[in-house]
C-alpha cells in the first residue's frame, strides 16, 4: 500500500485490535492490586494499587490454592509427558511403518477429531465403576494420549523425516524402537515442543470434565479453585480476580518467550490438517 | 518363475522374521496405547450414551427402567427449556462466528502487508487471549460487563444497563464478545499461515490491473483461502455448538434467571450432573445435540463451499 493514509489506517487498526486483546490482562492486573472496595467505584479506577499480596493471601487461604496448584501440576505434568511419548510413538508407526489397516486407523483418527464430545455420561459411569470419582486419575488416564496429538506429530513426521532416513537405519540393523528413539525423536523436537505447549495449556485450563469428577476440595485444580472462589465470594471482586490472574500468570510466562515457535507450530499443524 | 516365488513376491509381510513382519508387529504395538485408551474412554462412551438414553435412569437413586425412545419424545415435544437452549446456542453461534472469522481475515490480511513493521509483536498481542483459561476470561468480562461499576457501561455511558438480565439478545451479544475476544487471534494465526501459500504474483498482477486492496481482499484472498476458511468454520461449528464455560461461569448452571444464556451442552450437564443426576434424559440430550452438530456442520460445509466458489 503506497498511500500514507492507507498505511496510517492499517496501523491504527492493528493498534486498536492489539489494545483490545491485551487490555483485559491489564484489567486483571489492576483489579488484583486493588481492594474490594476499589472494585466497586464508579467511574472505575484504571491504575494499579498496592493490595496484590493481601489479596493473594486471602485468595490463597479461602480456596486452598496450594493444594490446587499441586494437583494441577501433577495432572498437567503426567498428561504432557505421557502425550509426548504415546502420541509420537503412534505417529511414527502411522507415518513410517507399513502394516495392514494403517490407512483405516488414520481415517479413524481424523474422524474422531471432528466428532463432538458427548460421552461424558458413560465416561462418568466408567470412572465411577473404577472408583476414581474425586481421584486425579479420573482426569489423567483418559487424557494420556489424544487423537489430536497423534495427528499433529504424524503431520510433522510426514514433512520432516525422510523415508530414506528410516530405510538406511534399517539397513544398518537398527530395531524399530531404536529408529524411533535415536533418529525420529531428535528431528521432530520442534513438533514435540508445540504439542507440549498445547497440551500443557489445554490441561492447565481444562474445566468441564474436571468440574464433573473432581468435586472434593482435596482434588480441586486451579480452575476449579477460582471458579469456587467466584461462586462463593461474589462480592469480593478483587480476591476473585487475583485468583484468576495468578492462574493465568504461569501460562503467560510460558507463552511470551516461546510465542514465535508456538504460533508457528500451531498454524502449521492446522493448515496442513 | 515358480509358484513359490510368485506368492513370496505378493505377500512378503507374512515371512516370519522379515523386516516387514517386524514393522507390522511394531506398528500395532506402537498404536495400541492410543487405540486401547481411546476405545475405552472415547469411543465406547459415545456409543453407550445411546443405550443409557433409552432408560429412565437416575444415578444413586433406584434402578434404571427401560422406556425406549420416551426420553426423546419428551425432549422434542414437551420440553420448552431444551428448545430454548437450542435457540440460545444458535443465536450465540450466529452472532459470534461471522464477525469472528471476518475480522480475523481482515487482521491477517493487514498484518500480511509488506510495509507493516513489528509483525511479531502485533501477532503476539492478538494471539495472547487464546492462552487464558475460559474461567479467567469469563470472570474478567463479567466484571467489565457489571451493571453498576463496569468499565464497559462507563465507556458507553450506559450505567445501570444489565447486560445479563435486561434483554435476552443483549446477554447473547455479551457472551459473543467473550468468545470472540479469545478466538479472533487464533483464527488470525491460522489465516496468516494460509496467506503465506498464496503466490505474490497474483497480487502483483492485480495491482497492475488497477485492483484496490479491498478488491484484492475479496477477489483473491478469500477465494484462495477457501480450504482454510472451511476448516475454521467447521472448527467454530463444533466449538460454538458446545459452548459451555462462559454461560456457566457468568450466569450460573441454569444459564441465567430466565435460562437466557442456557446452551444445549449446559442443559445436558445440569440434567446429568446437577442435583438430579438424571443421566437417562441427559444422554438423550447428548445424542440430539450430537445429531444437530453433525447436520449443522454438513450444512455449513455445503453452503460455504457454494458461496466461496461464486
Amino acid at each position: 500500500m503506497k498511500s500514507p493514509i492507507g498505511r496510517f489506517i492499517s496501523y491504527l487498526f492493528l493498534v486498536i485490535v492489539s489494545f483490545i486483546s491485551v487490555f483485559p490482562f491489564y484489567w486483571m492486573f489492576v483489579l488484583s492490586t486493588r481492594s474490594n472496595a476499589d472494585a466497586f467505584k464508579f467511574p472505575p479506577i484504571l491504575t494499579p494499587g498496592n493490595q496484590f499480596f493481601t489479596n493473594l493471601q486471602t485468595a490463597w487461604e479461602r480456596s486452598d490454592f496450594l493444594t490446587a496448584t499441586v494437583n494441577t501440576l501433577i495432572i498437567t505434568g503426567t498428561v504432557t509427558v505421557s502425550q509426548l511419548f504415546f502420541c509420537s510413538l503412534a505417529a511414527f508407526a502411522l507415518a513410517r511403518l507399513t502394516f495392514k489397516g494403517r490407512k483405516f486407523l488414520l481415517l479413524f483418527i481424523i474422524i474422531t477429531l471432528t466428532l463432538p464430545g458427548i460421552g461424558q455420561i458413560p465416561l462418568y459411569m466408567i470412572i465411577s465403576k473404577l472408583n476414581w470419582i474425586n481421584d486425579l486419575r479420573a482426569v489423567i488416564v483418559p487424557a494420556l494420549v489424544s487423537a489430536f496429538g497423534v495427528f499433529l506429530i504424524k503431520q510433522y513426521i510426514d514433512a520432516s523425516v525422510h523415508p530414506e532416513l528410516i530405510e538406511s537405519a534399517k539397513v544398518d540393523g537398527a530395531r524399530n524402537f531404536q529408529t524411533y528413539y535415536k533418529i525420529v525423536l531428535p528431528i521432530i523436537k520442534p513438533g514435540l515442543a508445540t504439542l507440549a505447549i498445547i497440551t500443557f495449556m489445554g490441561t492447565w485450563n481444562a474445566f468441564i470434565w474436571e468440574s464433573i469428577v473432581l468435586r472434593d476440595e482435596s482434588v480441586r485444580t486451579i480452575q476449579l479453585a477460582i471458579r469456587n472462589l467466584q461462586g462463593t465470594y461474589t462480592r469480593e471482586t478483587a480476591i476473585v480476580v487475583t485468583g484468576a490472574f495468578v492462574a493465568t500468570l504461569p501460562l503467560l510466562a510460558i507463552f511470551i518467550p516461546f510465542s514465535r515457535q508456538f504460533i508457528a507450530g500451531l498454524a502449521e499443524g492446522s493448515v496442513k490438517g | 518363475m515358480s509358484m513359490g516365488n510368485k506368492s513370496e513376491n505378493k505377500k512378503p509381510r507374512f515371512k516370519y522374521g522379515s523386516q516387514a513382519s517386524k514393522d507390522a508387529l511394531s506398528g500395532y504395538l506402537y498404536v495400541s496405547p492410543f487405540f486401547l485408551l481411546f476405545t475405552v474412554f472415547g469411543l465406547f462412551p459415545i456409543l453407550f450414551n445411546m443405550y443409557v438414553s433409552l432408560f429412565s435412569w437416575r444415578l444413586f437413586k433406584g434402578e434404571p427402567e427401560f422406556i425406549g425412545f420416551q426420553n426423546y419424545v419428551w425432549l422434542l415435544t414437551d420440553d420448552p427449556t431444551f428448545i430454548k437452549s437450542i435457540v440460545n446456542t444458535f443465536s450465540m453461534w450466529f452472532m459470534a462466528t461471522l464477525p469472528q472469522l471476518f475480522l480475523a481475515l481482515v487482521i491477517a490480511f493487514v498484518l500480511n502487508q509488506a510495509f507493516v513493521k513489528f509483525k511479531d509483536m502485533f501477532r503476539m498481542a492478538i494471539f495472547m487471549p487464546f492462552v487464558t483459561s475460559l474461567v479467567a476470561v469469563t470472570i474478567i468480562f463479567g466484571n467489565l460487563f457489571s451493571r453498576d461499576y463496569g468499565l464497559i457501561n462507563f465507556i458507553l455511558g450506559t450505567q445501570g444497563l444489565d447486560w445479563l438480565n435486561d434483554n435476552r439478545w443483549l446477554s447473547h451479544f455479551a457472551i459473543t464478545l467473550m468468545v470472540n475476544w479469545r478466538w479472533i487471534g487464533y483464527n488470525t494465526i491460522i489465516y496468516m499461515a494460509g496467506l503465506q501459500t498464496i503466490s505474490k504474483e497474483l497480487y502483483e498482477a492485480a495491482t497492475i490491473d488497477g485492483a484496490s486492496k479491498v478488491q484484492q481482499f475479496f477477489y483473491i484472498t478469500i477465494p484462495q483461502l477457501r480450504p482454510i476458511i472451511l476448516f475454521t468454520l467447521i472448527m467454530s461449528v463444533s466449538g460454538g455448538m458446545q459452548l459451555f464455560v462462559e454461560p456457566l461461569v457468568w450466569a450460573g448452571a441454569g444459564g441465567g434467571a430466565d435460562n437466557q444464556v442456557l446452551t444445549m451442552f449446559l442443559y445436558m450437564y445440569n440434567t446429568a450432573f446437577g442435583v438430579q443426576y438424571n443421566i437417562g434424559y441427559g444422554a438423550a440430550i447428548g445424542w440430539v445435540m450430537f445429531i444437530i452438530i453433525i447436520l449443522f456442520a454438513i450444512l455449513n460445509w455445503i453452503i460455504s463451499t457454494k458461496l466461496i466458489k461464486d
